[in-house]
């Protein structure tokens, strides 16, 4: 009996750890959404959900109910098997690339080597999920969106690839962990200062590669329906959505922990840092996540959706030559020793 | 069989029934997906060779970036398969010495004398602290760097060639100026005109 729980004892235990960060982050999910729609609906004058339960908290829990309930319909000319497939080809990569998140110092399910690239790598999976629903789906608008967001993908990957080079240059590893240890100093130690138009195009690339307003041609409600997932119904539709804000959140999370500092804090190195010292890490990450999800949110509630030749004109003709020009002087920097980032 | 073996026999099964799909399988839009299927779980056997950093390269070249093009472009085709079958006969004695003539310039340079364990001792795994990525660039960027130069100078001249093969010029196309756009302001698009009120009739 003994030997048994010696063997299974440490899967069990990264299951358990697997389990307190996705439970987490569905809640999150949940009422990312609940927050999405109260935000927009104040910068809009309107109050947004407030029937079910007091004000309006119970409004996640009612829709992920209704969803659940609903039917799932599979069209009669679609490939049954992709169909069913795609969704989960979009959750998977969402979710595993949470498992090298470091949360804290020594807060991490997975700590390995490459954890940046392993989650570029995940990051770009992502697509798959809705090109085969496009395709599966066989009608005209969902093929339409999944086109629309294979050549936007490919376009703002390259950016962001870029964005993340100048940081592993700064940080000196491709580790997250040690990324975060690196900005140890003050605000002003923090990745966003010396990489300003890297975090900037970083972000902007965050919000495109989510396919998220005002990138999200590959729904475009007044062009073609709802893009890829049109036909999708019930749980099905519901894989999408998850997704689609579980990526939104790791976006955030990464901006934070590779330009705001992680769970650094941000009154390190001033006269009241020890007035700080009991809030734990964790809180100031999640801080920092909140203020990039926060800028979603206003992003989609202010600018209108752009057109298709401008988001591939950004993309390729705006964001690459920057980050491939700041990429040089951030090398000269290097090679000069400028502090407090680079000796 | 420990662990470690089991995992390379599964994706090893994984990896030879998704490579004979490719080629098997009629609709070129589910032998591209098994393409995909068949680059992930090459990458899965890469990383039990401790070739991490190779193995998340060639997800994100190969499955995040190349695949997605390709299949953006097999998704748009609208391939009739039967006229592709007709002369199947006719060239297969090309096909046939084709294949034969491969497989032996592969016999003769990977076989058991070459690569065989006699040849190549097993390499003895590295402890926790190996990282493959900085071994992989400290290589890279000193004992082979002029190859590694003359390959990325090649891959510059087939991206150029590429752009100005496939660039065209058509005279009399419609298109933005993004500056002029961005540049504009109300006063050139409206004009303001004050006028008297109109007496009433």
């Amino acid at each position: 009996m003994v030997e048994f729980w010696e063997l299974i004892r440490e899967p069990v235990f990264i299951v358990l750890k697997i389990v307190a960060i996705v439970a987490p982050l569905m809640l999150a999910v949940a009422y990312l959404t609940y927050a999405e729609r109260k935000i927009i609906g104040y910068m809009q004058v309107r109050i947004g959900p407030n029937r079910v339960g007091p004000r309006g908290w119970l409004q996640p829990i009612a829709d992920a109910l209704k969803l659940l309930m609903k039917e799932i319909i599979v069209p009669s000319s679609a490939n049954r098997f992709l169909f069913l497939i795609a969704p989960m080809l979009s959750i998977a990569p969402a979710l595993a690339a949470w498992a090298v998140m470091p949360f804290t110092d020594t807060l991490v399910l997975a700590d390995i080597d490459a954890s940046l690239l392993y989650i570029l790598a995940l990051t770009s999976m992502g697509v798959y999920g809705v090109i085969i629903a496009g395709w599966a789906t066989n009608s005209k608008y969902a093929f339409l969106g999944a086109m629309r967001s294979a050549a936007q993908i490919v376009a703002y990957e390259i950016a962001m690839g870029f964005a993340l080079v100048g940081v592993l240059i700064a940080g000196g590893s491709l580790n997250l962990r040690e990324i975060v240890l690196a900005q140890q100093g003050s605000l002003l130690h923090w990745f966003w200062l010396p990489l300003f138009p890297l975090f900037i195009i970083y972000f902007i690339s965050g919000v495109a590669e989510t396919n998220r307003a005002p990138f999200d041609v590959a729904e475009g409600e007044s062009e073609i329906v709802a893009g890829f997932h049109v036909e999708y119904s019930g749980m099905a539709f519901a894989v999408f959505f998850l997704a689609e804000y579980a990526n939104m959140i790791l976006i955030a999370a990464l901006a934070a922990l590779m330009f705001l500092g992680g769970w650094l804090s941000p009154f390190e190195g001033t006269w009241f840092e020890s007035w700080f010292t009991w809030v734990p890490g964790v809180f100031w990450l999640l801080a920092k996540t909140s203020l990039f999800l926060f800028f979603f949110l206003w992003l989609r509630a202010t600018f209108p959706r752009y057109r298709y030749d401008q988001i591939m004109r950004l993309g390729w003709k705006v964001f690459i030559p920057i980050t491939i020009v700041w990429l040089v002087v951030e090398g000269a920097a290097v090679m000069a020793d400028i502090g407090p980032w680079f000796d | 069989m420990d662990f470690e073996r089991f995992i390379f026999y599964f994706f090893a099964a994984v990896l030879v029934f998704a490579a004979g799909r490719v080629i098997t399988v009629r609709n070129p839009v589910h032998a591209a997906l098994h393409l995909v299927l068949a680059f992930f779980t090459c990458a899965a056997l890469w990383l039990l060779l401790e070739a991490e950093f190779l193995a998340i390269a060639l997800v994100l070249v190969y499955v995040g970036a190349v695949m997605v093009l390709f299949l953006f472009v097999v998704m748009m085709l609208d391939i009739n398969v039967s006229p592709l079958r007709e002369g199947f006969i006719r060239y297969l004695p090309v096909g046939l010495s084709v294949a034969a003539l491969i497989v032996i310039e592969m016999f003769l340079v990977v076989r058991a004398r070459n690569f065989g364990a006699d040849a190549v001792a097993i390499p003895a795994r590295h402890g926790a602290d190996y990282s493959n990525t900085r071994e992989l660039g400290s290589v890279l960027y000193t004992d082979y760097v002029y190859p590694f130069e003359i390959a990325a100078v090649i891959l510059l001249v087939a991206i150029i060639a590429a752009i100005v093969l496939t660039m065209r010029r058509r005279p009399g196309t419609k298109h933005q100026n993004p500056v002029d756009q961005v540049a504009v302001k109300s006063s050139d698009r409206v004009r303001l005109v004050k006028m008297k009120a109109e007496e009433r009739q």
